[in-house]
């Protein structure tokens, strides 16, 4: 007999063993590569700002091309935090996460009407603004200079962050576990599914009575939260907030990470940004100068070749391992 | 007064020069296609090589810059845009980024990084009093050819039987291939002609705009807006919106410089609150 729809959704969201396994490993890697703990750092942060792009194109069905925003706002929080003496990390990730979720609330509203194409101008526009305006803000934000004299206290006021970033990737690992727990459980929940209703055809998921713009309001607000944490982590890791952070470079890079993991899987962004990372770090070493030129390379031969074989292809890979179908 | 309107106006007929080829492949068509401003830039590179390496005069350097985008946008439609017209929205943002991002630092690692600069002829150069105001000469003739320009366009899409064709192919792809109309040829005369125009757009605007290996990222939004804003309706509201985007952004950086920048995205923002759908739309939403 065939299996309920029922007992088809539990099935989907169950946890299974190569789930473990993959957070176990990525635990251990510090343990073998220890000298390479600020790269790990940088991918769970990149893993968590692709996850937060996942929610809104994956799940939303959103195309944005100025998430780097909310990454900005958020690092841009969490720095000015610790410039002002509140260095205590955790508070710094809840007010980059709050003033995130309150600037993508309040944008979200833009999005609501209009095409594929109007959605693309206004997230851009929004990005370019608070571009713009961290530039002109220079004697509080340090406009092109970056901020300088961030003091980050100790996590929970028990680990204080190193030289050799071990403490900045159990932090940053820890927060994207965590989170993406949260996210797994939001995508698995009635609010998960209603929103793929959505992303499939607004009109009919309008007709059996689902609230469409607030739906997409929800989440593009969620993901904006979680863009900010992605931030606030960066500039708690590194010290150091530039105009870098709002670039439109970084949303194009954040695109590419997600679309080489595989968009609409929670796991996409985080296997993307390894890849998206080690590229990088292996192609700055060759070419630092004219990198961008590769991720474009890269960015047009997934399209023409398909981005979705690579996510079929670890689905299947870890269906193989685990007997049953893809993970989350 | 009167000179910055003057300078908006030109800025905003340069700006629809530039960018009213992509209202007819994005708007009309649906397409996304965030590299035209590669286009321009070819443009503009070719105009700045042709007069400063080889001498050529300017004023015909201007057709040749058409002609070059043009075969460049021919070229590139043949091979690689037109597997992407029937591909979800992601993937032509994503194709036409990867686009940008080659052409921009394939540019810098060749030509360099520093702005390009061209000698205009002596006859554009001066100024001319007119009610009162001073106006560049330049601005004069840009104005003057991009009007003609505008009318010849909306012209040719209204008035022949090419215009037509594109119209119905916008409209209906499988209806007007079954009329016997070759969607496809007149696609990718379209998208050359469309690139040409942008070709021409980049050499006129090199000596307004500026020109750097960042130019199709720097414009990027610029074309958006005047997409958006236009509307699907045809080339009218493109060339309202690019009216209405320069006179705002000249006279904003000019009067209000401390918030010069944001006075076009407001604008976008106001009107996209008061009419989502553009200035001018068909009742047909798309």
């Amino acid at each position: 007999m065939a299996p309920s729809a029922h007992q088809m959704m539990l099935d989907q969201a169950r946890w299974r063993w190569s789930e473990s396994l993959f957070w176990l490993s990525s635990l251990a890697v510090l343990f073998v590569f220890p000298s390479k703990a600020l790269l790990f750092s940088q991918i769970a942060i990149m893993g968590l700002f692709a996850l937060s792009l996942d929610l809104i194109l994956g799940y939303g069905g959103i195309v944005s091309l100025g998430h780097a925003a909310f990454f900005g706002v958020g690092a841009y929080a969490a720095g000015l935090m610790a410039k002002h003496g509140m260095g205590d990390p955790l508070l710094g990730l809840g007010v980059a996460a709050f003033v995130a979720a309150v600037i993508g609330w309040l944008t979200s509203f833009l999005l609501l009407r209009g095409s594929d194409l109007t959605r693309l101008m206004v997230t851009l526009g929004i990005a370019l603004m608070l571009f713009e305006l961290a530039n002109r803000m220079a004697p509080i934000t340090g406009g092109a200079d970056g901020l300088q004299g961030m003091m980050v206290g100790p996590v929970l006021g028990l680990f204080s962050f190193d030289l050799f970033g071990k403490t900045a990737y159990l932090y940053a690992l820890t927060v994207l576990f965590l989170l993406f727990l949260l996210a797994r459980k939001i995508v698995h929940s009635t609010f998960g599914l209603s929103l793929r209703a959505v992303k499939g055809n607004a009109l009919r998921a309008g007709a059996i009575g689902i609230s469409v713009s607030g739906r997409l309001v929800a989440i593009y607000t969620l993901s904006a939260a979680f863009a900010g944490i992605a931030g606030a982590l960066s500039a708690q890791t590194t010290q150091l907030v530039s105009l870098d952070v709002l670039d439109f470079h970084r949303s194009a890079d954040v695109m590419l990470v997600l679309v080489i993991g595989g968009v609409g899987w929670l796991y996409g962004g985080i296997i993307g940004a390894i890849m998206f990372t080690l590229m990088q770090d292996w192609l700055a070493g060759i070419t630092p100068q004219y990198w961008e030129f590769w991720i474009g390379l890269v960015l047009v031969c997934l399209v023409l070749v398909g981005h979705d074989r690579i996510k079929t292809g670890v689905q299947s890979m870890v269906a193989r391992l685990g007997g049953k179908g893809g993970a989350a | 007064m009167l000179t910055i309107l003057f300078d908006g106006i030109a800025y905003g007929m340069l700006l629809f020069v530039l960018a009213c080829g992509l209202s007819v492949t994005m708007g009309l068509m649906n397409f996304i296609n965030l590299s035209h401003g590669v286009f321009s830039m070819a443009g503009g590179y070719i105009t700045a090589f042709l007069i400063n390496r080889l001498g050529v005069p300017f004023l015909l350097c201007l057709p040749l810059a058409f002609l070059f985008s043009a075969a460049l946008g021919m070229v590139l439609e043949r091979t690689l845009y037109r597997r992407l017209y029937a591909r979800s929205h992601l993937d032509q943002v994503l194709f036409t980024i990867g686009i940008v991002f080659m052409a921009v630092a394939a540019v810098d690692y060749v030509i360099g990084s520093q702005q390009q600069t061209v000698k205009l002829p002596e006859i554009l150069k001066g100024r001319i009093d007119i009610f009162g105001g001073s106006i560049g000469l330049y601005r004069v003739f840009i104005i003057a050819l991009c009007g003609c320009l505008a009318v010849t366009i909306q012209m040719l899409l209204v008035k022949t039987r090419f215009g037509s064709q594109l119209r119905a192919a916008v409209d209906d792809p499988r209806v007007a291939r079954g009329m016997g109309i070759n969607v496809n040829t007149v696609f990718a005369i379209t998208f050359a002609v469309g690139s040409g125009l942008a070709g021409l757009g980049g050499a006129l605007g090199t000596d307004i705009l500026g020109m750097d290996p960042t130019f199709p990222i720097k414009f990027m939004i610029y074309f958006l807006i005047v997409v958006t804003v236009g509307g699907t309706s045809g080339i009218t509201g493109a060339f309202f919106a690019s009216l209405i985007l320069g006179i705002a952004d000249v006279g904003g950086k000019y009067y209000v410089p401390q918030i010069g920048a944001f006075i076009i995205y407001a604008l976008m923002l106001v009107v996209l609150i008061i009419r989502p759908q553009g200035l001018f739309s068909r009742s047909k939403g798309k």
